[in-house]
């Protein structure tokens, strides 16, 4: 392997991990408000509002069974419009994002809905208030279990980056398409193929580690 | 004017399209500086009627005063502060598992906003009470039951508040850990002044600790009074199978059963006569002792104990009247009950 086949794999690993905890990050910015609004509003949650519930739930039940590949078609004039053009890793974010945001919202709502619901009346008895029992109460009791789903959720958004790479959105997905099937190198398409399992083995590694580091209900 | 004062309490459920009720125009007053004992079997409705208390149950009629103010007229706001001054411990304690010991206590003052310097001071300050000072930094997953319903309870006093309410605080817990604790809530209502409801389907938490004590069965209040007095002297139904009930299924009553038994409790004054030797020599029949034990009651030691009376209806009256004489109390065992 030259070494220009050895700068354009440090790319794609910087374009996979840049779209990757990208779209983690701002996938976060709106599937934990959305998630823990689900928890909230649901049937034995803290303000229960089946209205609001049954939109969110639909809403989030969409997006979750269009296939990603199409997503990322249909969203191409949005994401164009969005960023500007529909290639490359920064566009490839914004579908991640959308496809992300319900996900982690349902990963979310199910963590939160974990929580003994003992905890929450003694909170209550202590005379907390909602935002407070969220806070103090849900988010702290809960996390644990939410680190878990943020480990789960990257790893996700790792392998759906790569698949981003078929309509030319970077990354090592990318290269493993454009060499490996287009240009039948298999050897190029291989070495992508262990890179994305060396990420995939430590951001698992990482996250059941430090989630277990923070989790004192066993010891 | 009394510290809790419910009135004409009513709460329905809505249980998929049929209506329950689990408490049924129940009237209770309790004083300050009382540790009142609230009883049933489960399912009586005795949960919901503590969590009546701080409205963490909404009644559907009635209403309930706490300090004269009736807390149906409070806002979100108001009510929440008022449930600051009411502490509560549970029978699965509730403590937040992913905090230590001292974070738990401060919980309490943090919601309320008191600075965390303070409130660590005053978290520290409560361990002592409840002698735990060496468990500051444990997490509750390393303390036994005991320990973490004494965490509970530093927690529920973190805000100084005036009501304790023990939902079954001590149903989870072995029967010394029990003893312990129910002494620990004895300390603090004397030391403290604090009144504690203890709401338990146990009748020996009740003599244990409790002054007052209120029968709830089928969501209805059966009975009330001084702990002593009902021990002594049970009207209703429930309060006998409470008192003595199950122990009686114990016995084998196939051949000890002699039509009529009756139930007898040692004043203190008479617990030095030899009250069934004397029955004997007096009426010259057999009398079947089928159960004899001595229970703290209210910190006095009380003698218990079920008899087998002979055939007889005269007899049997006046063997009772001459036990009513010499100053026990008699009450009747319903027959299989």
């Amino acid at each position: 392997m030259n070494e220009q086949v050895i700068k354009m794999l440090w790319k794609g690993i910087g374009d996979t991990l840049y779209m990757t905890l990208g779209s983690v990050l701002l996938g976060y910015v709106v599937g934990l408000p959305l998630g823990i609004l689900l928890c909230v509003t649901g049937k034995k949650g803290l303000k229960p509002n089946a209205a609001v519930y049954h939109i969110l739930d639909f809403i989030c039940n969409i997006i979750r069974s269009v296939p990603f590949l199409i997503l990322l078609i249909l969203l191409i004039p949005f994401t164009r419009w969005v960023v500007g053009q529909s290639y490359g890793s920064t566009a490839t974010i914004v579908p991640l994002v959308i496809c992300a945001a319900p996900y982690i919202a349902r990963v979310v709502e199910s963590s939160l809905n974990e929580v003994d619901a003992g905890v929450i009346e003694a909170a209550k008895a202590m005379g907390a208030n909602n935002i407070q029992i969220i806070t103090k109460v849900l988010l702290v009791e809960a996390k644990t279990s939410l680190m878990t789903g943020f480990t789960i959720t990257t790893g996700l958004l790792l392998g759906y980056s790569a698949m981003s790479g078929t309509v030319g959105g970077g990354g090592l997905g990318d290269i493993a398409v454009r060499y490996g099937y287009y240009r039948w190198q298999t050897d190029i398409m291989l070495v992508t193929v262990l890179l994305l399992i060396i990420i995939f083995q430590i951001i698992q590694n990482v996250g059941t580690k430090v989630s277990a580091h923070f989790d004192h209900r066993k010891r | 004017m009394s510290l809790i004062e419910i009135k004409n309490l009513t709460k329905q459920f809505d249980l998929d399209g049929t209506t329950v009720t689990a408490l049924n125009n129940v009237s209770l007053h309790i004083e300050k500086g009382d540790i009142f004992g609230i009883i049933g079997m489960s399912g009586a409705g005795k949960s919901t009627l503590v969590r009546s208390i701080n409205f963490l149950e909404r009644p559907s009629e009635g209403s309930v005063r706490i300090d004269g103010v009736d807390l149906a007229e409070l806002s979100e706001k108001e009510l929440r502060q008022k449930r600051s001054g009411i502490g509560m411990i549970f029978q699965n304690f509730n403590l937040l598992e992913q905090k230590n010991v001292l974070d738990n206590i401060c919980f309490p003052l943090e919601i309320t906003g008191v600075k965390k310097k303070e409130a660590k001071v005053r978290a520290q300050e409560l361990l002592k009470l409840v002698k735990l000072q060496e468990k500051e930094k444990a997490y509750p997953s390393q303390l036994s039951g005991g320990q973490k319903q004494r965490v509970a309870i530093a927690r529920a006093l973190a805000t100084n508040p005036q009501i304790l309410l023990c939902d079954e605080a001590t149903s989870a817990l072995d029967p010394q850990t029990t003893a312990s604790i129910l002494a620990l809530l004895r300390e603090i209502n004397e030391e403290l002044g604090i009144t504690i409801v203890i709401i338990t389907h146990s009748m020996a938490v009740v003599t244990e600790v409790c002054k007052r004590v209120a029968i709830i069965d089928g969501g209805r209040l059966v009975e009330e009074g001084p702990v002593r007095e009902i021990f002594e002297n049970p009207k209703s139904d429930a309060a006998k199978e409470l008192i003595s009930g199950k122990e009686i299924r114990y016995t084998p009553t196939e051949n000890l059963n002699t039509g009529r038994r009756i139930r007898i409790v040692f004043l203190e004054n008479s617990a030095y006569e030899p009250v069934i030797a004397n029955v004997i020599l007096k009426f010259a029949v057999p009398v079947n002792i089928l159960r004899a034990d001595t229970r703290n009651v209210s910190g006095k030691a009380l003698g218990e104990m079920i008899l087998g009376l002979p055939e007889g209806e005269e007899l049997q009256n006046d063997i009772i009247e001459y036990l009513k004489e010499t100053g026990l109390a008699v009450s009747e065992v319903n027959e299989n009950e």
